[in-house]
């Protein structure tokens, strides 16, 4: 039996998916502020998708600058990366995240853009390509995020192998409010990366003393302390090891494995009876947890250390027993993953609504012991693979609304199609004689109004003789030509010359009158020819929305149904591998502590078998020695006995001594 | 039992299959924006759209529990608000609570909601404006500002 080794691994802490906008501030273009709605909800696909769509009208402009978005387009690009990154889709929020970067555009925004693709870049094992692009930030940094990518950058380093820029961090940011403790606790390990063992120690012993009541920074002392203890009893220092192991608080998520090791720390000093006090009680823990599996044979371990055999060989035997129930357990949750119950119940919608998910998965029928699975389903790969498989899952749903859409929006334009179809040749018909004479119409108006401006500047009275006036003009001319030809009288030509004066006069003395009136009148007409021409432009427009109600859609409902299609069956057969991959998790994480309780349950036999001898060995010792007592107590009594038989008789003491001296050695 | 698979899931098959899902992800947002705008079109032209948007301005202890909007009298949402929707609106986003259609010319947009003040007082606000709608879509934003000392709902129009 060997104590847990100490892992060199820096806290990340970078992994927080919550999302943060970039810019605090309320967007003020709606559809944007939108997106920023449904991110915040953590429904990322909507936030892509809208954002997406309000991007591509933005560039589909012929103005950008004058829509809403144009002075939030840099924020606009950058939050869309941002959202890919959220939705797991690293590879797009890159490339997105990049072209802010290699945009024109303020250092600020663009360090932050650097800093979150760095982080995808860690977050997805490529710590070099992550220190490249650390690398590349320059210039003004937002305060808000300064601790942010200091840390990120001194954890870069120490999974890059380059301790000593870690530390050089790490040191700065001792006495940040939002990192101190995890750069506390990392500047121990760099120092322990670097080989600097006492200033390691020294560091974690700090970290592990930090002050502070809240759950973050309790976890952080936690490790501290459990890393130092193991630490410790590494290099052989049991004692100081202990002192560190007892630091860690008995209900936190460290204190299994600190038991453990405290109860180790005792028996390297050879103090068997104490290791037993943190060993019993990690021992009543969930016997699932690795720590109190290896502690069922740590207690009669040390029992028998302590010499008590028997003891020591009921609680192997009750670790059997203990063991035969887990691997009983384990075979059953094997079972069910091969029948599919692991992902029946990861797929259930009510557990997601519940943040203790994964506990409650296993008080649904048929699932698979989680409590196993807790170690595996906490990992970075088991977790990415679970998100991909919710997040088919959910597009699978969101396909088949959209297939069910399709075709209704299909059903739609036909029946459009079939209403309006018939209709519209008789409307257009009808369109058609008004729109010729509304054409006739209106280019009367415009020749009378050339015709009035011409008379501004050369003037026409008679253009404005009233119709009385004219019939009247006519009838004078007819008079005028009869006096002419049948030479009447000078009375009868100068009243004709008189009705001729009157109209004139009439007609020039009104002229101007008249011309004004004229003018008010054609603007009384632009009055109607503007409402004329607005009913028009509203015919054309219900005429054009109606034939665009069901023309061209057929071939973009075609593509998208196929589009639909494609898409389920890829799907599918995602769906199908994602499963089977966190099947084969699963049971491979299984199968592993499946093998682990088999070579315990190994050791156990052994360890019972031996224990048995040794305590049956010590009964017989112990039985051989009280008969030895015995016989030796009876030797003496029959000793007195005869001597006081000597003292009253006097004769025959040689007989019976012999007699005596027998029955003893008998 | 002794049931293992023994198969391994290296670090290539988990990268390969997240890249595979990646793309079908893209695909999928690729058709989920071709829907909308065909929706839009198809469902929502812009002679006749009109959408409704709620947003928050920068006050501190407002709870909005629920929100009616009226149309011409006529009730077209009712909208009971969680949590998260809360949070959402209080950190700038902007919720389309409503996506309809209407005639060109004038109309009446009423807005009536139920709210707790920081101290949990409950109050009911109430207010409409009137908009014009043309040929373009008309977008009207319903800015809410907590209890109402006469400006605890705006208006505004795109």
């Amino acid at each position: 039996m060997k104590p847990f080794k100490l892992l060199l691994i820096p806290i990340l802490n970078i992994g927080i998916m919550t999302f943060q906008t970039v810019d605090a501030k309320p967007a003020t273009d709606l559809f944007f502020g939108e997106a920023i709605y449904y991110a915040h909800k953590g429904e990322y696909f909507d936030a892509i998708s809208r954002l997406d769509t309000e991007l591509g009208q933005y560039y589909g402009l012929d103005e950008p600058g004058l829509d809403s978005l144009h002075q939030f387009i840099d924020n606009a690009q950058f939050s869309v990366g941002d959202f890919e990154l959220y939705y797991r889709m690293h590879q797009r929020a890159g490339r997105a995240i990049t072209s802010v970067i290699e945009g024109n555009v303020e250092p600020a925004v663009r360090n932050k853009a650097i800093y979150r693709l760095a982080k995808i870049l860690l977050q997805k094992n490529q710590p070099v390509n992550a220190l490249h692009a650390i690398e590349r930030i320059k210039g003004d940094i937002p305060d808000d995020i300064r601790d942010d990518i200091e840390y990120v950058k001194a954890v870069i380093f120490m999974v890059n192998g380059r301790p000593t820029d870690a530390i050089n961090i790490l040191t700065g940011l001792q006495s940040s409010s939002t990192h101190g403790g995890f750069a506390a606790y990392n500047l121990g390990i760099a120092l322990l990366q670097l080989g600097k063992d006492d200033e390691g120690i020294i560091q974690l012993d700090k970290a592990g003393a930090t002050s502070g009541s809240d759950e973050g920074t309790k976890a952080i002392r936690d490790k501290a302390n459990l890393a130092l203890g193991y630490k410790l009893l590494e290099s052989g220092q049991p004692e100081m090891a202990k002192k560190y192991l007892d630091r860690v608080r008995l209900n936190g998520a460290f204190s299994n494995r600190a038991l453990l090791g405290s109860g180790w720390a005792d028996i390297a000093l050879k103090q068997y009876d104490r290791a037993l006090v943190p060993w019993t009680m990690l021992s009543k823990r969930n016997v699932t947890d690795r720590a109190v599996q290896e502690v069922l044979l740590g207690v009669p371990f040390a029992y028998g250390k302590l010499g008590l055999h028997g003891k020591a060989a009921i609680l192997y035997g009750k670790a059997l027993d203990s063991f035969d129930t887990e691997l009983n357990k384990l075979d059953a949750s094997i079972k069910s993953i091969h029948d599919g119950k692991f992902l029946e119940a990861l797929a259930r919608e009510e557990l997601k609504l519940d943040k203790s998910w994964v506990v409650k998965l296993r008080d649904l029928p048929d699932a698979p012991e989680t409590h196993y699975l807790m170690h595996l389903m906490a990992s970075h790969d088991f977790q990415e693979s679970l998100q991909n498989y919710f997040d088919l899952e959910e597009m699978r749903k969101r396909l088949l609304k959209w297939e069910v859409n399709i075709n209704a929006y299909q059903e739609l334009v036909n029946i459009r199609r079939e209403y309006y179809k018939p209709l519209l040749p008789v409307i257009e018909k009808q369109f058609q004689l008004l729109d010729s004479r509304m054409r006739l119409r209106i280019e009367q108006r415009d020749n009378l109004e050339n015709k009035l401006q011409s008379m501004l500047i050369a003037p026409r009275p008679q253009f404005l003789a009233t119709v009385s006036e004219r019939i009247n003009g006519s009838r004078v001319e007819n008079l005028e030509k009869r006096v002419k030809h049948l030479a009447l009288t000078d009375e009868s030509r100068q009243r004709v010359e008189l009705l001729r004066g009157v109209l004139n006069w009439n007609i020039l003395t009104e002229y101007h009158e008249r011309l004004t009136q004229a003018f008010k009148r054609l603007r009384e007409l632009d009055g109607v020819v503007a409402d004329l021409k607005n009913t028009y432009r509203s015919f054309v427009r219900t005429r054009q929305s109606a034939t665009q109600s069901y023309e061209g859609y057929d071939d973009v409902l075609n593509t998208l149904r196929l589009k639909v299609v494609d898409s389920q069956e890829r799907i599918k057969t995602a769906m199908l591998r994602q499963g089977h991959m966190l099947e084969t998790m699963a049971i491979n994480e299984l199968d592993t502590r499946r093998k682990r309780i088999e070579g315990d349950q190994v050791k156990a036999r052994f360890a019972l078998a031996e224990s048995y001898d040794r305590a049956q060995k010590a009964q017989a010792d112990e039985e051989l020695l009280k008969t030895v007592e015995e016989n030796a107590r009876r030797a003496g009594e029959l000793a007195k006995e005869k001597e006081k038989s000597e003292a009253l008789k006097g004769g025959d003491i040689n007989n019976v001594n012999d007699t005596t001296g027998k029955d003893v050695v008998k | 039992m002794g049931t293992s698979m023994a198969q391994e899931v290296s670090k290539a098959q988990i990268k390969g299959l997240d890249e595979q899902v990646q793309e079908i992800k893209k695909d999928v947002l690729g058709i989920s924006t071709e829907l909308a705008l065909l929706e839009e079109k198809l469902l929502y032209p812009s002679n006749t759209q009109v959408s409704v948007f709620v947003s928050f301005a920068d006050k501190e202890g407002f709870r909005l529990d629920a929100m009616d909007v009226k149309l011409d009298g006529q009730e077209v949402v009712h909208h009971l608000y969680t949590a998260k929707e809360l949070e959402a609106l209080r950190n700038g986003g902007v919720q389309r609570i409503y996506t309809g259609n209407i005639r060109t010319g004038e109309h009446q947009i009423e807005v009536v909601f139920l709210g707790k003040s920081g101290l949990g007082g409950v109050y009911r606000e109430k207010a409409s404006h009137t908009i014009t709608k043309g040929v373009k879509p008309k977008l009207v934003e319903v800015k809410v500002a907590g209890s109402g000392l006469g400006d605890a709902i705006e208006f505004k129009e795109w």
